[in-house]
Order: C-alpha cells, then structure tokens, then sequence
C-alpha cells in the first residue's frame, strides 16, 4: 500500500488545470462537494454574533504565539518531558521520516495505524516508510479511499472530495481484499454500506495495532497536551490502542494555554465541517500507568516553518488551522481540483504555504502564487484573517525578482555555490520576458506623450488586429483568445474625445 | 466640487464610452469636471503581477496628476480599490491626495444621489466584482442606482458573488481556469434572462464580453455608468447624442 504517487516533477500549474478543467466528472463531484459544505459553513457562522471578534482573537493568539515561538517550544519540550513522553526535533521531511521510521522498528513492528494528519501527507512519511518495510494504515474514511485507490489527497479535510460514492463503491470491492477484510461481496453505493465495509475492514487493524501515528490540531504549551478533533472516532482508536504513539506535529501548531482553546475550539469545527462542535476531541498528555499507549514520542517538525516565520508578510501562513474554508470558497480550486496544486495542502493557503514551506525551485511551485484571480473570498471565511491575496502578490514578486535577469546571470547564478542552497530559484525563465514587458509599460506610462503615441498607434491600425491568434503568437494574446474574443476598439480614445469636446 | 476623472488606461483605450458616460452622467448632476491630461494607469497590472518596483512611479504619478482637485472619480472598482488600499504602501512620501471615490460611491456618497434620471428600457442583471465589492464594500449602492433607473427590470444574478475569473494576468497565465469560470457566469446571466450584464469594472466585462461573444451568446456586457448617463431620447438629446456615446 505503498505507491502513493509523489509531487516531484508534477507539471506546472496551469498545465495540470488545462487536464482537470476538462474533466467534467471531476467538476461535477467537486463543485456539489464544495457548494454544500460552503452554504452549511455560511449558516454555522451566522449563527455567532461575534464571529469576527472571535476571528480576531484566533489571529491575535497565532500571532503571538509566533513572536515567540522559541520560548513556547521549549515549554513544550518541558511540559511533555515531564509527562513521560520523548520529544524529537526534525529540520525537515528526511529527518522526520528517519526518526518515525526508526521509532516504528524499535517496538519490532512492521505496521502502524494512521490518524489523518495534515503533517505525515506534507512530509510523505507513509512512501517513507514503506520503502522502510513498513506498512501505514490510513484509518480516517476519506484517506482510507485514497490510500486503497493508489490515489492522493486532494482536499484539506475532505480528501477524497474528487470522488463520488460509485467510485468509491469500485475501490472498496476491488481493493479492501488486497489490505485486508474484504468489502461484502453485494456491496452497494448507498453510504450506509460504504461505512459499514470500512468499518469492518478497519475494525480488524484497530484490534491488531501496536503503534499509532498521528499528528496534532493543537499542542497546548502550559500542559504539553495534544488535541486531535475529527468526525469519526477512528481517530481516538489510533489514539487509544495502541501501545506507542508517535505524533508529527508543525512547530506553529502550539497554543500557550487551554484557556486559548476556548476560541480555536468554536473556529475550527465551524470552519471545516459547519458544526458547532465536532463529534471527538482527543486529548494527551504524556503517557499514564493505567491506560492508553505505554510509550508517547512527539516529533516537532520544522520542514520550512522557520523560514516562512523570517518573512514579515509571508509568515501569516503559519495562523492556518487547516479547516479548509478557503478551498470550499475557490472558484479556482472548485474548477481546477486539489491535484494541480501538487502538495499535501491544495487550494488558497496551498498556494501561499507550499512556496514558503518547499521554496519555489521547481515550476511547479513557481507558479503556484499565480493560481488565483486574487478575487478575495479566501481571506473572507479566513477564520484567522490570513491575507491570503496580499501573501500572493508578496510570493509572486518573490518569484519575479529571483528570476533571472539575463541568459547570462542565468547561468552564472545556477553555476554559483549559492544555487544549490537557495531553494528559491525558478527555472522558468517567462519571468524574464514578463519583466521586460512590464518595464516596458511603466516607462511608456510615466512618459505621456510616448503613452499617447502608443495609444494612437494601436488605435490607427485596429483593423489589422486579428480577433484570434493561431499558430505562432506571443502567448498572451493566444492565450486570451483561444477562449475569449478581443473587444473591438474603438476610432477614438476617451483622451482625444476630451481633447475634442472639453478643450 | 471640482472632480478630477481618473478614467484608467483600459476605459481609455478600449471602453471610451464608458469614460464619455461618465463625464456626461457627472456634467448632468451639475458636477464641474476635470481630466488631467497626464494621467495614464493606476500601476495595478505590475503591481499584482509581482512587479511592485514597476508600480511605485505610477502611484506616485497618479498623486502628481489628481493634486488640486477636491476629489477623484475612478469608473472601476478594481482601480479605486488600489489606489485606496495599495499606493499608501508604494508612494513612499504621499502627496496629500484628494478623496478617491469609485463611481458609484461618489454619487451615493458625495452627491447624496439614487435616481440620476437615468432612462434604460431593459432587462439588467448586476455583477458585483470581487474587487468593488470585497475590496471597496460598495455593498448594494451600484443596485440602488440601477432601481432608480426608469424603464430599467433589474433580474437577479445567480452565485453573483463568484468571481468571474478574470484576475488580471490570471487570464493569461491560468486561461483553462478563468475561461471556465466566465463560462460560467455567463451561463448564470443568461440564466438571469436579463438582455445585458452590467458591472463597474470593464476589464471583468471584457472578458465576460469576449466569452460571451465566442460562445455567440445574445447578452450584452455593459458598464453600469453606460446606463446612468442614458436617458429618454427627445428631438433635443438625439441631435446631441454625440456627446454621450
């Protein structure tokens, strides 16, 4: 249950949504998926007057807590120390992989249960340790799917949001029997069955399991306790019965007291799944004699946080509680789908996250600031007010201003010692056309009379214009009418009719 | 008042008439108007396309070219959003502007006006841009100045608050995407039965209008100050009708 596909080498995107735009299955899942939650979530939200202070409030404690981060880590360390459990600080995805891999082997076991977590699909950790000889067992509904169908995740929180339950019904009776209990033979798509099949299937890990991976919604610093909040209760199996735990967490995921809980508990179910409180709420601190697992391993990841912190106004990304608000409001996510934007996180705050936490070497993550119109909705349902408009237009400048200059700079910083260690640094070299283009039209828009030349020029010659561009042509304008027609210009500019009329 | 018209390099270029609209509907509301000749673009398209350094002498030189007046009056929501919201980041030594108002804002707000004595005898449907509405908060003022209009049916637009899928440079960077969800809004419009989809910001209607025009869809796009400054065509306005088209 390995072969999960990986994101290097994904095509841009732009390419990978001119494949999903035309897939109208896909659209149709997608848009009655995101259209439902997004009415439900509109109505759960009203129903608190003072949302917006409370929006308010979960910014100001992210914020905080950000500022000092170093000092609320090493309170955890502290807090989960002394509760029993063994903290592990991991710089990226390799040396957070190598320690659970080497935490799993060390109980003498070749399997584990899996909490949905956000943290274990950014790193890859379930590729990781299969290569190990490991065998992860996706047990939240949705991955499971995901993890029978080869497939990979393609919403925050609902991510296998690209499938509808006659394509679930396919995987499940072709594909449970490879893993374990097979689905029932006369198994249907009504959804009651659908969940009694995983059930079952799932019932035979949970019973077996001896280790558990999670990863964490919120680690409170005063006590060193883990929340973990879901819909299915699967989750508190993983948790529970086990006899290790291991759990993969993102340094910004701390709060510094349970009082602070009090706001991100109302923020997060509301956002996510339109509830005023989600159905199970696990908690742990350490471990204890009586109960649960006997051994608590919490690996704090970094894996490009700390980069993203140095950054004044990309740093906001860090507020992200992961309820995936934004994707369900996307009319880009809604019509490109989760996979064009080639990570574990999809959507708006994909396309502000992924950049920061992986850099933006490859073209793939080059173009990811440019998957949105920048038309807004996402900040609007942000239940921690993350700018995600204003932290595209800050990457995309990013990615502008690291793009090579000349052919000549081009090579000679590729060739340079710092090449290798800047992580952001685009092959793609359109940015050097755009730059030029741009300049281009700053000069002639601070040079009036060059301006109305320019102006007049278009003008006097738009019969020629073609009103669409075939075969060899520069790629905007092809791009523009492939699918649109061009307006048709008029004789006159609006400046020489005021010119005539007012003068 | 003494209004400075910032009539923006795609109205000035393409969409004269909505420029010419304005400075009619304006005259007509008693309003001395102005346009400084400099002016060129508000610096929007480098800006939001990674080019802030590309932006910051247009910011500048809009302040130079509005100075003096007792007010700024842009015919786009997307525009005026940037000037309000973003040239305090790039002018780093503002000259002390005068108030900016998008259209709509200026006749609601300043001139206190709904019913400008517009006549327009057609089926309309509004759509509100991301930027006028999320950005600006122009809220319903654009609904009540179409409401006013004699002769004018103003029918619902579907999923109105969805982006049209425009974004500036997204259009050609991401063209499957926005032409996928122009498509779609022109679907809802022509869904609204309406004869023409109106909005105050052409470079969303220039695209509608391109989609609409490949798909040979009947409905027309049009700027919403296009149909504040129509009225009833007597002897007298036909023998002037130069002057507002």
């Amino acid at each position: 249950m390995s072969g999960s596909a990986t994101y290097i080498g994904m095509p841009s995107f732009p390419q990978a949504a001119k494949q999903s735009t035309k897939n109208a299955q896909l659209r149709a899942n997608l848009t009655r998926a995101t259209h439902t939650i997004r009415d439900k979530r509109a109505r759960a939200v009203a129903e608190l007057e003072d949302w917006e202070q409370l929006r308010q409030a979960g910014r100001a404690i992210k914020d905080h807590t950000l500022r000092n981060l170093d000092a609320y880590l090493l309170q955890v360390e502290q807090a989960v120390t002394e509760a029993g459990g063994t903290v592990h600080w991991a710089r990226d995805a390799a040396e957070a992989n190598r320690i659970v891999a080497d935490l799993v082997k060390a109980t003498g076991q070749d399997e584990a249960l899996k909490v949905k977590s956000m943290a274990t699909q950014e790193i890859g950790l379930n590729e990781a340790l299969a290569a190990e000889g490991i065998s992860a067992y996706e047990t939240d509904l949705a991955e499971l799917i995901v993890q029978l169908g080869d497939d990979r995740p393609s919403h925050i929180l609902v991510p296998a949001i690209h499938k509808n339950r006659t394509e679930i019904r396919e995987i499940f009776s072709t594909q449970m029997s490879r893993w374990g209990r097979p689905a029932p033979k006369e198994l249907t798509d009504r959804p009651a069955e659908l969940a009694e099949a995983a059930r079952l299937h799932l019932r035979e890990k949970f019973l077996r399991a001896k280790v558990g991976i999670s990863g964490a919604n919120f680690i409170v610093a005063e006590t060193g306790t883990l929340l973990v909040v879901e819909s299915e209760g699967n989750g508190r199996m993983c948790l529970t019965l086990p006899e290790t735990l291991i759990s993969v967490v993102g340094i910004e995921k701390i709060v510094p007291t349970w009082r602070d809980l009090e706001v991100f508990l109302q923020l997060l179910p509301r956002s996510s799944t339109a509830e005023r409180m989600n159905p199970y709420t696990s908690m742990w601190t350490g471990t204890t004699t009586k109960d649960g697992p006997k051994a608590f391993h919490l690996v704090l990841l970094d894996n490009g946080r700390t980069r993203a912190l140095a950054d004044q106004v990309g740093r906001q990304a860090l507020r992200c509680i992961r309820c995936s608000a934004c994707l369900n409001v996307c009319p880009v996510y809604e019509r490109a789908g989760g996979h064009a934007y080639g990570s574990a996180y999809p959507g708006p705050i994909g396309a502000i996250l992924t950049p920061q936490l992986r850099g933006t070497a490859s073209e793939l993550d080059a173009s990811l600031p440019f998957a949105s119109t920048l038309c807004g909705a996402c900040y609007e349902v942000c239940p921690v007010a993350i700018d995600i408009p204003e932290v595209l237009v800050h990457l995309r400048a990013q990615v502008a201003e690291h793009a090579p200059h000349t052919q000549q700079t081009e090579s000679s910083i590729a060739n340079s010692p710092e090449a290798s260690k800047s992580p952001k640094f685009p092959k793609s070299s359109s940015h050097r056309a755009e730059r030029a283009a741009m300049k281009a039209a700053t000069w002639a828009m601070t040079h009036p009379a060059a301006y109305r030349a320019a102006e007049n020029a278009i003008l006097i010659t738009r019969s020629l214009h073609p009103k669409r561009f075939r075969g060899p042509a520069p790629q905007p304008a092809k791009a523009w009418t492939d699918s649109r027609d061009l307006p048709d210009l008029p004789k006159q500019s609006f400046r020489a009719w005021w010119k005539e009329t007012h003068r | 008042m003494r209004v400075a018209l910032f009539v923006t390099c795609v109205n000035d270029l393409a969409f004269p008439q909505t420029g010419r609209a304005t400075v009619t509907l304006l005259e007509r509301l008693g309003v001395e108007v102005g346009f400084p000749e400099a002016q060129t673009c508000c610096g929007q398209m480098q800006y939001n396309t990674g080019y802030p350094a590309q932006a910051a002498p247009l910011a500048k030189k809009f302040a130079r070219d509005m100075a003096g007046y007792d007010a700024v009056v842009i015919p786009s929501g997307s525009c005026g959003a940037f000037v309000r919201h973003v040239h305090p980041k790039l002018a780093q030594s503002p000259t002390e502007l005068p108030p900016v108002y998008e259209l709509t804002e200026f006749l609601t707000d300043a001139l206190k006006a709904e019913d400008v004595g517009a006549y327009f005898p057609h089926r309309v449907t509004y759509h509100p841009t991301c930027h006028s509405s999320r950005l600006l908060g122009l809220g319903d003022r654009p609904l009540r100045l179409l409401r006013a209009v004699e002769g004018l049916e103003l029918v619902d637009l579907p999923a109105a608050e969805e982006c049209c899928g425009f974004g500036g440079t997204f259009s050609v960077k991401n063209p499957d995407v926005s032409a996928a969800m122009g498509r779609d809004k022109i679907a809802h419009a022509q869904d609204s039965s309406a004869d023409y989809l109106a909005a105050a910001d052409n470079s969303c209607l220039m695209h509608l209008g391109g989609i609409a025009r490949r798909g040979r869809s009947p409905l027309r796009t049009i700027h919403l100050a296009e149909i504040l400054a129509a009225i009833k065509q007597t002897k007298e306005t036909k023998e002037n009708k130069g002057a507002i088209r």
